[in-house]
């Protein structure tokens, strides 16, 4: 690429924004240095035009003054050193160490911004990750190289729920675990002090490299974090044959740091005031993840966001879901049950759950018994409401029997303990010990064959 | 032609000026990395180009090439089971000789195999007279697809020489023509500007209707050969799963599926799942019939936009050959966000929710490129175009620009309901919300065809789900108990007909495709409980009763979706032989 270039003439300064006269060459995306008598601060050309470059600017322009300032267009784009190295230590979304430790010196130089994955490349993900959670594995399974976030409301058990996961998660037949990529972003810092004394608990702190930008840094950061996480995990994932397990938290943040900067540039805002284009920008996030062909890692990702007034149609988890692979959805009704985790099924999905599970994978009545369960507990809460308008006493037998159904299969299938890591079998047997309040007659999504075999009326008489 | 040169980068707009003689939609090269971009606007000696690839690292100063021509696609043999990106560019021949898992900007493929010798079997002679759209030979290009070589359109003349048949590569030339003095020579390849709709000679009604396999669709809200549909919904809703039902079962001779701002693994989901399974009308791999453009959420935003138009105009030239195509779009929601992202950029007026004020007619010129034709040229023949779209509108809220707008274009509605999606009804079909305009032009078919009581069975079904509705509206206000026990078994016939008809499981081997005579037998089975068991509680029989008795019966039924193949369908006579003589048994004791 290009030379080093400065210039000192600066015309506009707005927001995270300024204008640098003179330059006639900035390639757009150019990484910039800007030397201000406070200190050094690094940006990006959003806009390069004959005579001027518009630069946004990551650590905000507090303290940049039109005099005195220089500005050095650095030949480059962004690039953040990446290495194997980077596992058990913590950065800044620059590639700077946040740990007191030594600065990456043997690494790689990448664009963070990645590239897409070619389609004809990519290789379906289908082995079943058991994360020991039978709300998602028994009915919204989870395989390697799936996008799956977790909508979460304020104040919910987000966290604890991605950290167990993260300590429990095992491909079964195989050694090893997964590698985590942590991207915090726009953390509170305790949340960030909380999963990195986890993993340090638990052990695992060697396999987990931490990206980490914080709730008072300025909204550049923010959208680098995730970035930077990624590049690492594509990295360790294609290049160094690891499975890596990618957990953003939380891309509520991550979205109010791209309306923050789109209102900065004046530019036409979209529904709640979200840019226009955050579809594709989170796209460009979270389709960096899955498996390719001729290569052994993988990239799971897990994306935390929180839903503003707990609302799932609020462009944030509106646009996440109309881009990953399903949802593990939060419901406050179930939080305040006491409920853990609060998940409810009916409102989150695993769309490439199907090709995890079956016969070899999991066991071969786990696809029935989940449509059975699913179809059970949609009438269960259909139900539920009827009862609330006509009493429980005008319901019929049977409409009862799925009210019974409801609270047990809350209570016993999704409800379970923090450190309670639950095989698939013990999962779909409570599912099977719920579904014998009914008749075998309602059991209309399950094969005979397996009715036979595992309904427990059966079960008992052998 | 005089190079431009770049003096503004704005993400995908670049501004160019020494641009006074571009024109309008010309195709250009921008910058050293020489990507392709598109003009949009020009204004004085300055161009706007938007730029269909990533433009990091581009800078003023750099030139601009021309290229004189607007945006084209590739046409001939070696389209077929392919996977191309939103500019025809070959992902399946990039991967296999880049070695990356990436796309790489600034990738220079050309679509089409060039040294792939075809198998041409001429269908003129010296001296015939030739006009636009006649066939002039054939080439087998899949197990499934013979490809119809034709005289490009605008060209016309007497044959001088023609080849005889044998092995010939896309550029030889097979044919010269003497087109008014002028020696004309043609290859098996066309070219076509995308944005410009293929000509025809004229438009004709539809008169058949597409098969989906797919029961909601083919008896509740049918799609005609020629029709055009869409299907909006929430996300999670199920429209890929159902686009894919229809690129996968439908009676179409050729699906383009268009991936458009969508995931990657759904296109290698397919790429996967082409080539093993079998189109079930002719029994060969459905990757043979099949070509699929994919330009995912996460590549660059101005591709996008052309993805829609490049799938169009294949679409055509097979339309032109005489074959019944459908084109698949998922989603033009995402192709409406490009146009707005891209005029955005252009600093134009936005209209509603900063869509861009064109965006109905946009969606009006696709929605008419769609349609049963007579094509041009000899032998006479007729083609179709069908278009199937999905529409992901925000928060799921139908009111929003791009399905508002969409509904005024198509003939057929597929509204996805997020609440059945929730409860796994799936295809989460609204039945009430849906509709489709062919309903009495497919019965016509249907009665002839597969069973002379369709018509009046869809109805019976259609009503039982309306009446549902206001009954359950009923029951909310007054309880159960209020209701009529003809009203009861109403509500219990709807039930039947969800479980045992409308619900599909998409991934079932077995229950994902029904023939129409699979259809049929079900409706009759549905239409059966009905009509008895309204007889019954006339006299006097109570629905629990009449529910009890027939529970066992109806669980088979239901069950047997995915259990009696399409191939077997005398086990229904067997099950509906059963249920009648439940209800023959019920009849003759006394109500109790
Ligand atoms: N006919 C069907 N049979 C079984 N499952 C279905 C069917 N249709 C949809 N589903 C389920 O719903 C999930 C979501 O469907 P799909 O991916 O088609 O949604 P979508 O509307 O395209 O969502 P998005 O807008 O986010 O792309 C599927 O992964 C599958 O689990
Ligand atoms: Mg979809």
């Amino acid at each position: 690429m290009m030379n080093v270039r400065e210039f000192s003439k600066i015309s506009m300064i707005k927001g995270t924004l300024m204008a640098v006269e003179g330059v006639s060459d900035a390639s757009y995306n150019e990484l910039v240095e800007i030397e201000t008598t406070s200190g050094k601060k690094r940006g990006i050309v959003v806009d390069s035009q004959l005579g001027v470059s518009i630069v946004q600017v990551f650590e905000g322009t507090t303290g940049i003054s039109p005099t005195g300032t220089k500005v050095r267009m650095l030949g480059r784009g962004l690039e953040v050193k990446i290495s194997e190295e980077m596992l058990g230590r913590i950065f800044n979304p620059l590639g700077d160490p946040l740990d007191n430790g030594p600065e990456i010196i043997k690494g790689e130089r990448r664009d963070i911004n990645g590239e897409p994955i070619n389609p004809a490349m990519r290789e379906y993900p289908e082995e079943f990750i058991q994360t020991g959670i039978s709300a998602i594995d028994g009915l919204n399974p989870l395989v390697r190289g799936q996008k799956l976030p977790i909508f979460s409301g304020s104040g919910m058990p987000s966290n604890l729920l991605a950290a167990q996961i993260a300590k429990q998660a095992t491909v079964r037949g195989e050694e090893g675990s997964f590698a985590v990529v942590f991207s915090a972003i726009g953390a509170r810092y305790d949340d960030a002090v909380f999963f990195r004394k986890f993993f340090e608990e638990t052990g695992a702190i060697n396999r987990v490299a931490m990206v980490v930008s914080l709730a008072n840094e300025p909204p550049v950061m923010k959208i680098l974090a995730p970035r930077t996480a990624l590049t690492l995990a594509e990295y360790l994932a294609f290049e160094k044959d690891m499975h890596v397990l990618a957990i953003l938290i939380d891309m509520t943040n991550y979205c109010e740091a791209l309306r923050e900067i789109s209102a900065s540039k004046e530019e036409v805002p979209g529904r709640g005031g979200y840019p226009g284009y955050m579809y594709s920008d989170l796209a460009t996030i979270y389709e960096r993840a899955g498996k390719v062909k001729g290569k052994k890692g993988s990239i799971t990702q897990m994306p935390i966001l929180t839903m503003p007034n707990d609302d799932m149609t609020h462009p944030i988890p509106d646009l996440t879901g109309y881009i990953t692979e399903g949802q593990i959805t939060f419901d406050r009704s179930l939080y305040n049950k006491g409920i853990y985790p609060p998940i409810n099924v009916l409102l989150s999905l695993s769309r490439l759950g199907k090709d995890g599970i079956g016969e070899g994978k999991t066991r071969e009545d786990h696809a029935n018994v989940m449509n059975q369960l699913f179809a059970a507990y949609a009438r269960a809460v259909d139900t539920r409401g009827l009862a609330a308008i006509i009493g429980e006493d005008s319901l019929t037998e049977m409409d009862k029997k799925y009210l019974l159904f409801g609270e047990m299969f809350e209570r016993k299938l999704i409800n379970q303990g923090l450190n309670e890591n639950r095989s698939i079998e013990t999962t779909l047997d409570i599912g099977w010990e719920l579904l014998s309040i009914f008749p075998e007659s309602e059991l209309t999504n399950i094969k005979a064959e397996y009715i036979k075999k595992y309904y427990p009326p059966y079960r008992g008489k052998k | 032609m005089e190079n431009g040169r770049i003096v503004r980068v704005n993400g995908p707009l670049v501004v160019a000026d020494n641009m006074r003689s571009a024109l309008m939609y010309e195709v250009v090269q921008v910058g050293e990395g020489k990507l392709v971009g598109e003009i949009t606007r020009i204004e004085g000696d300055r161009a706007f180009i938007q730029v269909y690839e990533d433009t990091s690292g581009v800078k003023p100063g750099e030139a601009v090439y021309r290229t004189g021509s607007p945006l084209s696609v590739d046409l001939a043999p070696g389209l077929m089971g392919r996977l191309f990106d939103g500019l025809e560019r070959p992902l399946d021949t990039i991967a296999s000789t880049s070695n990356s898992p990436f796309v790489s900007k600034g990738i220079k493929v050309s679509p089409l195999d060039e040294n792939k010798k075809w198998h041409f079997v001429p269908t003129v002679k010296k001296g015939d007279k030739v006009d636009e759209g006649d066939i002039i030979g054939t080439v087998p290009e899949t197990g499934l697809v013979e490809h119809k070589v034709m005289v490009p359109p605008g060209i016309h003349g007497t044959v001088k020489e023609i080849v005889p048949e044998g092995d010939y590569t896309i550029n030889e030339n097979i044919l010269i023509l003497d087109m008014e003095g002028d020696e004309k020579p043609i290859s098996m390849l066309q070219r076509w500007p995308v944005r410009i709709p293929r000509p025809y000679k004229e438009k004709l009604e539809p008169t058949e209707p597409l098969l989906t396999g797919v029961r909601v669709l083919d008896t509740i809200f049918p799609l005609a050969k020629g029709g055009t549909a869409a299907i909006p919904g929430p996300f999670g809703s199920g429209k890929t799963v159902t686009l894919q039902s229809l690129a996968k079962w439908s009676a179409a001779k050729i699906v383009i599926y268009v991936g458009c701002g969508e995931r990657g693994n759904e296109m290698t989901d397919e790429l996967r799942s082409f080539p093993k399974l079998k189109d079930p009308w002719t029994g060969r791999p459905l990757l043979e019939r099949s070509i699929l453009i994919a330009n995912t959420s996460n590549m660059p935003v101005a591709a996008r936009e052309a993805s829609i138009y490049v799938g169009a105009t294949i679409a055509e030239y097979f339309r032109d050959q005489g074959y019944d195509v459908l084109l698949v779009a998922d989603s033009t929601t995402r192709w409406a966000e490009a146009l707005r992202d891209l005029g955005g950029r252009m600093e134009e007026m936005p209209a509603e929710e900063g869509f861009p004020s064109y965006l109905p007619s946009r969606l009006a010129e696709y929605y008419e490129r769609g349609g049963r034709v007579k094509v041009l040229g000899k032998p006479e023949r007729i083609g179709s175009l069908s278009l199937a779209s999905a529409v992901s509108p925000p928060g799921g809220d139908f009111t929003e620009p791009v399905t508002s707008n969409t509904l005024r274009f198509v003939k057929v509605f597929w509204p996805l309901d997020v609440s059945l999606a929730h409860a796994r009804h799936f295809p989460a079909i609204n039945w009430l919300q849906g509709f489709s305009a062919y309903v009495d032009l497919v019965a016509k078919w249907w009665n002839t065809n597969i069973d002379p009581k369709w018509k009046e069975m869809r109805e019976i079904i259609v009503n039982d789900l309306i009446r549902e509705d206001q009954l359950k509206q009923i029951v909310r206000l007054v309880g159960p108990d209020s209701l009529a026990e003809k009203d009861k078994l109403t509500l219990e016939s709807a039930k039947f007909i969800k479980e045992a008809f409308l619900k599909q499981n998409a991934f079932d081997d077995i229950d994902a495709f029904s023939s129409p005579q699979k259809m049929a037998k079900i409706m009759n089975a549905l239409v059966l409980f009905h009509d008895r068991g309204l007889k019954l509680t006339e006299k006097g029989f109570s629905v629990k009763d009449i529910v009890e008795k027939a529970t066992p019966v109806m669980t088979e039924i239901i069950k047997s979706k995915a259990i009696i193949k399409n191939n077997e369908l005398q086990k229904y006579d067997e099950l509906i032989a059963k249920l009648n003589s439940v209800f023959d048994s019920m009849e003759k004791g006394d109500a109790s």
